[in-house]
């Protein structure tokens, strides 16, 4: 039985190998290894408490702001401040500014040439890509000559023999299923998002000061007063939200059902799925609560694929393993005495090969991310979620089942994004409703406890991450992330269990294990980032059992 | 201003706006502190027939400084791809992955050695030989000395790949260092976490146009961003001086948009242009949302400018 390493992990953030058994055309076994290690929780100890999110939110440039947000909701935890109102709306405001621009930029920028090949594009008949756009949606520039455009464009960069980036792709690949009309339309969308991504950032930037990495979420509030009083900073961020959900409503979903359309076997065959999935739950509606009961989207835990039984979250039931993973042993339940090591990694198919922990919760592994985030809202009942899972399952007339599959992860991306961008607009209204009953307040007063502990819970972009912090003072005693990518691409743990990526690669059809396209495809739909997830912590705070959620 | 054209034509053939395009040259000219005339021979530097080649690795670090790239509109993105340059190898947006994806970077590196421009982001870890960092197999730092070694140019960008960034913050748990550094080669830093596209851009177009690197400070910073202070430039520079100070985030000084230094702007020990050009295409900056500078263009600030609350 051969096996095969795929390393780099291109069109992802970070440092990521990928190691497949390929027996009978099928994967038979894999392994995912996080190849890089920086250890910024060591990094964090003996800081001032105020400067993580800053330092934290450097753990990923792709997912920006996320790390911020957790971060500072654990400070605000740990002194025990209830933030304004309209601080807890303009966080809400610049989050959502992050899923829509984060989502749809891996679609078009990351995953979108697991499905669309290019070269292919080169052989349509842009008439036909304009009738097929009609049949889509109603977008501008979808005209024959548009398309044309596109196409001659792509065209002159490809005769110029400089291939760049488009250099060595598996064009040609037996599984690209597009016929070349709809390959040209995909291109076309991935160059218009390219540029579209440029206002979708502009929308944080307004609150948060900049994208990439924003400054203005600070203990207590945020420090943007003057841009969340000011009607004009909010009739902007209403105008790029409006001309995003003009794309979103009429390229991006119907593009996604328009590729979804053709594998529809990867649906039905759970090609890529997982079985447990962990969702914490997003945006608050209340200043004062974080749990789960207070978000706008809900969280929940969902074992063995049972939507019919989604269950509450409990934070004490998360454990941390490190068998498998490049530092010192250590149970999970019960860690040695000191500190954990990183150790020489020796890249050991049988024993330790990765720089990723393996977080279970109640013991098992947890697909973590947008498909987990709206089987979550969906298992609830959260109404807006609920109508667009429905209209896309009829739309593809598949099953609900067909949602456990790679595809049904790439669905759940763009099914989060028109429900966070349809709500966003209301998030406005109510700052525009305060603003005018004369409540300013952004910040509130607070003080540093001898000693405090705080934790962040939220569902960013890459799924279900926590900061949790110990604090003595104005000094970090511990600090620990347990973060989307270690959950959805940490190695097995002490029982041999897979984790997640693993699980999802196993069974998948590889056509030619030279170009692996669809386990690319696969682990792209995880929207890996690798630079968060790897860390590490001090076993005496591995007891994540002693928190509790608010 | 003319600029020839022939070359409005072939941009326009590749599908690029004429208008965009004149107004990103003389954006570009400007922040170079060109004079207006040399706007027509930027242009031209900007459209050789052969795009120049770069190649961009990735090492200790977080992506947002390929992210800020992305924001990038004198030019846009997929006309830095497109169009503009030849990118050659970058982990984030190139097709192929593994072996197909090596093959990219061994080609690039052969086909154009001594005249690729090398641009670095990230920080190099170097204890116990840097095991802690791989990509293909190889470390970082073989990866580093095997690249920086054969190109025509080596261009830092980010505080990680300029000065260590994050993860050389202390302890340094994995000696992670800058490029320069590790490698022993003199390299071009385009400092800030993340550094401002437009200073990206406007550091190759120098090189296009003028043949040399621009003229740096001392830890290697182009002079034409980062000659003077944020505090030099501020808009709140006024409030400085009359002793109008945001005391507590929320305050009145805070809604009046006074100086932020009492609660711990870094701004006048920190060399940017951040002032003036603003990020995200003038949307905002730090000091205009209200936040104090954390000094993020500064060598070792992680360490040297915090605790980022307190005044300097």
């Amino acid at each position: 039985m051969a096996k095969y390493t795929i390393d780099p992990i291109t069109r992802i953030e970070g440092h990521l190998r990928i190691d497949v058994e390929i027996e009978g055309g099928k994967v038979k076994d894999a392994w995912s290894s996080a190849q890089l290690f920086r250890g910024l929780e060591l990094i964090l100890k003996g800081r001032d408490p105020r400067d993580a999110p800053h330092i934290t939110q450097r753990a990923c440039g792709v997912c920006t702001e996320v790390h911020a947000l957790a971060s500072i909701r654990a400070l605000d935890d740990a002194v025990g401040v209830k933030i304004p109102p309209l601080a807890r709306i303009a966080r809400n405001l610049v989050h959502a500014a992050q899923y829509i621009h984060d989502h749809p930029t891996h679609f078009y920028a990351l995953h979108a040439l697991d499905w669309v090949d290019v070269v292919s594009a080169l052989k349509a008949d842009p008439k036909k890509t304009a009738a097929l756009a009609d049949g889509l949606g109603s977008y501008p520039k979808s005209g024959a000559a548009d398309f044309k455009a596109v196409q001659d464009r792509v065209k002159a960069f490809v005769d110029s023999g400089q291939l760049g980036p488009f250099a060595n792709g598996y064009w040609g690949h037996p599984d690209y299923r597009l016929p070349p009309e709809a390959n040209l339309l995909a291109v076309a969308h991935y160059l218009e998002w390219l540029r579209l991504q440029v206002k979708a950032a502009r929308m944080m930037a307004l609150f948060g000061g900049k994208n990439p990495h924003i400054q203005t979420y600070v203990t207590g509030g945020v420090s943007c007063v003057q841009d969340l009083v000011n009607v004009d900073r909010l009739a902007e961020y209403l105008y790029y939200l409006k001309e995003m959900q003009a794309f979103i409503d009429n390229v991006y979903i119907p593009d996604l059902l328009a590729v979804a359309s053709f594998y529809k076997d990867w649906g039905a065959k759970n090609i890529g799925g997982c079985t447990n999935f962990l969702a914490y739950g997003n945006f608050p509606q209340e200043s004062a609560k974080y749990g789960a009961e207070n978000m706008w989207l809900p969280g929940a835990v969902i074992m063995k694929r049972d939507i019919a039984k989604p269950m509450e979250v409990d934070p004490s039931k998360i454990t941390e393993e490190v068998k498998r993973a490049w530092y010192e042993d250590g149970a999970p339940l019960n860690p040695a005495k000191g500190e954990t090591k990183p150790i020489k990694p020796d890249y050991n198919y049988d024993g330790k090969y990765s720089w990723f922990k393996a977080p279970r919760y109640d013991g098992q592994p947890m697909e973590v991310g947008p498909l987990a985030q709206v089987l979550a809202a969906y298992a609830k009942g959260h109404k807006p979620t609920a109508a667009l899972v429905g209209a896309v399952l009829k739309h593809l007339d598949v099953p609900a089942a067909a949602l456990f599959s790679t595809l049904g992860r790439t669905a759940a991306r763009a099914i989060e994004t028109k429900v966070i961008a349809d709500q966003a607009a209301a998030w406005v209204t109510e700052i525009v409703g305060l603003v005018k009953g004369g409540d300013t307040k952004t910040c509130a007063e607070w003080s540093w406890p001898d000693k405090g502990m705080g934790m962040g819970l939220i569902d960013v972009p890459r799924g279900a991450l926590g900061h949790w912090v110990n604090q003595a003072k104005d000094k970090i005693e511990n600090y620990q992330l347990v973060v989307p990518s270690t959950w959805n691409l940490g190695p097995r743990d002490a029982k041999g269990q897979v984790g997640p990526v693993e699980e999802a690669l196993i069974g998948t059809p590889v056509a030619d294990p030279a170009r692996p396209l669809e386990i690319i495809r696969t682990v792209h739909s995880f929207d890996p980032c690798i630079a968060c997830g790897v860390h590490v912590i001090d076993p005496k705070t591995n007891e994540v059992r002693k928190f509790k959620v608010l | 201003m003319e600029i020839k054209n022939e070359v409005l034509e072939r941009l326009e053939s590749k599908g690029v706006n004429r208008r965009d395009f004149i107004k990103y040259t003389t954006l570009v000219t400007s922040v170079l502190g060109l004079a207006p005339s040399m706007v027509p021979r930027v242009a031209q530097a900007m459209t050789a027939k052969e795009r120049p080649t770069v190649i961009w690795l990735h090492f200790a670090e977080c992506t947002g400084c390929s992210e800020a790239l992305l924001r990038t509109t004198y030019p846009w993105i997929d006309e830095v791809v497109l169009e503009v340059l030849n990118v050659a190898y970058h982990e984030t947006i190139m097709a192929p992955s593994g072996e197909a994806a090596e093959k990219s970077l061994h080609d690039a590196m052969a086909k154009y050695k001594g005249k690729y421009i090398l641009f670095c982001e990230g920080a190099v870890p170097t204890k116990d030989n840097g095991i802690y960092g791989k990509v293909g197999g190889r470390t970082m730092l073989e990866i580093a000395k095997a690249a920086t070694k054969d190109a025509l140019a080596t261009v830092c960008v980010g505080n990680c790949a300029c000065s260590g960034g994050v993860q050389a913050a202390k302890p340094n748990p994995t000696q992670a260092m800058s490029v320069e550094k590790a490698t022993g080669v003199k390299t071009i830093n385009i400092n800030g976490c993340p550094p401002n596209p437009i200073n990206m851009i406007a550091t190759v177009v120098h090189y296009l146009l003028l043949g040399k690197l621009p003229a740096v400070d001392k830890v290697g910073r182009p002079l034409f961003a980062y000659g003077s202070t944020i505090h030099d430039k501020c808009p709140r520079r006024s409030h400085y001086e009359n002793k109008e100070y945001v005391k507590k985030f929320g305050d009145e000084g805070a809604m009046k948009g006074w100086c932020l230094a009492e609660v711990g702007c870094k701004g006048p020990d920190t060399y940017n242009n951040c002032s003036l050009i603003k990020f995200n295409d003038g949307t905002n900056w730090p000091i205009g949302a209200g936040h104090p500078c954390i000094g993020c263009s500064e060598p070792g600030f992680w360490d040297e400018k915090a605790p980022f609350y307190e005044a300097l």
